[in-house]
């Protein structure tokens, strides 16, 4: 099997701060990782090609700096990473990035072969748009199967999926042919600890670096700034809530607890204990 | 399993450590160094200066790159009681030199660009990884290394162990002890953000100019330690740190001194409106020339903080991990370029140059100076500095007392306080210890 996972390098929200004056994120200095989410699409792509062989190859986005997640995604396991890094991509929104990363997997395509599977995170912690998963699959006019969950089963051969995926009010099991592409929920998987081979391997690694030009990308009005519609109007910190929590003190024993409970929730919204004693009469 | 053979495998990315793989790697030695952190730096804490001239002996043109902060041109010694300070201060415009001799820096992003050079000269360098084991042969040569990654032993000629101060690894594999609890401090920091131009007004500084504040006195509560203020481009660190084994004896917390420090009414000005966004805690070796452990044997050399390498007097730590690291990794090129094995006996070379540098003269000199502060602690961070006030207090305020009185009256207190004999054994073991 091919298999393909978008990843983005993020600054690492952990230690991420927000300037107190222009409410914008202060990145400088602050560490990158890998988007967390994306991590989960890694392993993910990893179990396949462990129990069908073949490879995965990561593509990333980003300034020349985004190199290091790419070899992070090496060390993890992963066996090829693409770098498509070009000035002309700066100030991309989710319209021009999903333009120039399927140009990207079109190269991809042509050079390494097509992939079956096209993995992302089911968004970014920066943007937090998830849009771009679903974006690339719409212009690849690949079948999408988003907020995955489990992969039930894959059949390379018969060239089938059959996923779990989250969708409100339960769970959906998906049938679909491939390739496809899957964004995956968090919490789905553990991201497994490289072997040290996979270590040296990466740290020795050449990266594919392809400029705009080297991924075949011809039209640059699409690009960067440019190609971007999205304009940022405001940027602000949210204001706390005034609602405070309340301490309930536990009482003698756990009857008596749970009616101070109780009697305090009922305070705050007086119509809840009708309609609770409506429900329990049965009316 | 891992078929390749490494010349050499650093253990840890700080200041030793990566002394000793840029060296090595820049000499053509392949070089694998392993780092425990999410990345070199990562882990990393000190306060920090920077000595210039034991780097430029590693890289030359450091100044280019290196992320510095400022370059120091002031030194305020203060000793200090709850609400006062006696100062020694110096300050010279020799120190605005084309390359300044000491600089502050913040170690998360100094060592990671230091790694960075490291990698540059070819060193490959893994993080997120811990030496879990040093794999020795039959005859008991450390040949390689166990990690707690998958895929077993990977081996070198000869392992460089800079894995700091609380080095497990190192006391698990028998080649030192746990480090004594009188032998090491245990300090804390912050850094404190304030506006650029906040910064070079309080403390009078002129571009990237810098301060350094070291305190001691009854701000460590009769505890062997000091508290720090070090000017940073658009933070200030603060921090406070006294021996392990008087934390152990005593009820003070390293974050309650910390605290007091902070609000003492010499400092407090300093920081004001700032704002908080790192603190950090960390171990130093201060046991001196006689808590260095055994430098190397066969197959192993150990650097920096790991081999208790610390003038705590000085308040020099980087330095001497730097200059270890190097001179390890020097001796290490120089017996493969003999083509000689990494025996216990051709490892010898590095303690020997080390003897002759100024890091284990130094040790040397303040050898007593340890032990002495330990066991009069009492004496030297509570006694006398209130003393000092005392009387400094008494020559400044003007209130009708004859000044002769004035003079007398601080004569007696402090016979009172240490008696005649007990001042003259406290000057003569200090001068003793000193010299």
């Amino acid at each position: 099997m091919k298999i393909l996972v978008c990843i983005k390098q993020v600054p690492d929200s952990a230690q991420i701060r927000v300037h107190p004056v222009t409410n914008t994120i202060m990145r400088q200095g602050v560490p990158t990782i890998i988007n967390p989410y994306d991590l989960f699409a890694l392993e993910e792509a990893l179990r396949l090609r462990d129990k069908f062989g073949g490879e995965v190859t990561v593509l990333t986005m980003g300034p020349p700096m985004a190199a290091d997640s790419l070899r992070k995604a090496l060390a993890i396991g992963a066996d090829r990473a693409v770098l498509l890094t070009d000035r002309s991509f700066a100030g991309s929104d989710t319209l021009a990035t999903t333009y120039a990363l399927a140009q990207a997997i079109r190269k991809i395509q042509e050079v390494f072969g097509a992939p079956d599977v096209v993995f992302a995170g089911k968004q970014t912690i920066d943007g937090d748009t998830a849009q771009v998963g679903p974006g690339v699959a719409k212009r690849l006019d690949l079948l999408q199967l988003t907020y995955v969950s489990k992969i039930d089963s894959c059949d390379p051969q018969k060239g089938e999926i059959i996923v779990e995926r989250r969708a409100e009010g339960g769970v959906q099991v998906l049938r679909t042919r491939l390739p496809c592409l899957i964004t995956m929920l968090e919490g789905t998987n553990e991201i497994r600890r490289g072997a040290i081979d996979d270590s040296l391997r990466a740290a020795r690694a050449e990266i594919v670096t392809w400029s705009a030009k080297d991924a075949g990308i011809a039209d640059l009005s699409k690009c960067g700034l440019k190609g971007s519609p999205t304009i940022v109007k405001k940027v602000f910190a949210p204001t706390p809530r005034s609602e405070r929590a309340t301490l309930i003190e536990p009482a003698k024993t756990a009857a008596e607890s749970a009616d101070g409970l109780v009697g305090a929730i009922f305070a705050k919204k007086a119509s809840l204990e009708s309609d609770m004693a409506k429900l329990a009469s049965g009316s | 399993m891992i078929d390749e053979k490494f010349d050499a495998i650093v253990i840890g990315a700080g200041m030793a450590g990566n002394a000793a793989a840029y060296t090595m790697a820049s000499r053509g030695l392949k070089v694998l160094q392993l780092e425990r952190g999410e990345y070199p730096g990562s882990k990393n804490v000190q306060g920090g200066i920077l000595y210039a001239d034991m780097l430029e002996k590693i890289i030359p043109n450091f100044r280019e790159e290196a992320p510095l902060e400022r370059h120091l041109v002031e030194q305020r010694f203060w000793m200090m009681t709850d609400r006062s300070h006696t100062a020694l201060q110096y300050r010279s415009d020799d120190f605005n030199e084309e390359k300044p001799n000491r600089y502050t820096i913040v170690r998360s992003q100094f060592d990671r660009w230091f790694s960075r050079e490291t990698q540059a000269q070819g060193a490959i360098v893994i993080s997120e990884t811990t030496v879990t084991e040093l794999v020795r042969d039959a005859y008991g040569k450390v040949i390689g290394v166990q990690t707690d990654r998958r895929g077993g032993t990977i081996f070198a000629d000869v392992v460089v162990i800079a894995e700091g101060v609380n080095g497990l690894l190192g006391t698990r594999a028998g080649l030192r002890e746990t480090p004594k609890a009188e032998h090491v401090a245990l300090a804390v920091k912050e850094m404190h953000f304030l506006p650029r131009e906040t910064i070079e007004a309080r403390f009078n500084l002129h571009g990237d100019e810098g301060v350094v504040i070291e305190a001691a006195g009854t701000i460590s509560r009769g505890m062997t330690g000091m508290g720090f203020v070090y000017t940073n481009k658009e933070s200030i660190s603060v921090g406070m740190g006294c021996l392990v084994s008087d934390f152990a004896g005593a009820t003070e917390t390293p974050y309650g001194l910390l605290e007091r420090f902070k609000s003492h009414p010499s400092i407090k000005p300093l920081l004001e409106g700032s704002e908080v966004k790192e603190y950090a805690a960390h171990l130093i070796p201060e046991g001196g020339f006689k808590a260095i452990p055994e430098l190397f044997g066969d197959g192993w050399v150990v650097a920096g903080d790991a081999a208790q390498l610390n003038n705590a007097i000085h308040r020099e730590g980087s330095n001497l991990a730097m200059t270890s690291g190097r001179l390890a990794a020097e001796a290490i090129f120089q017996i493969k370029s003999r083509r000689e094995p990494m025996t216990k006996q051709n490892l010898a070379l590095y303690k020997k140059t080390l003897d002759e540098s100024f890091v284990v003269k130094d040790l040397k000199k303040y050898k007593d100076m340890p032990a002495l502060l330990h066991t009069q602690a009492k004496n030297y961070f509570l006694a006398y500095p209130t003393l000092l006030s005392n009387a400094m207090e008494s020559y400044l305020r003007v209130d009708g007392t004859p000044k002769l009185e004035k003079e007398k009256a601080t004569l007696r207190s402090f016979v009172k306080e240490r008696s005649w004999t007990g001042l003259f054994g406290d000057a003569v073991r200090l001068a003793r210890a000193w010299r």
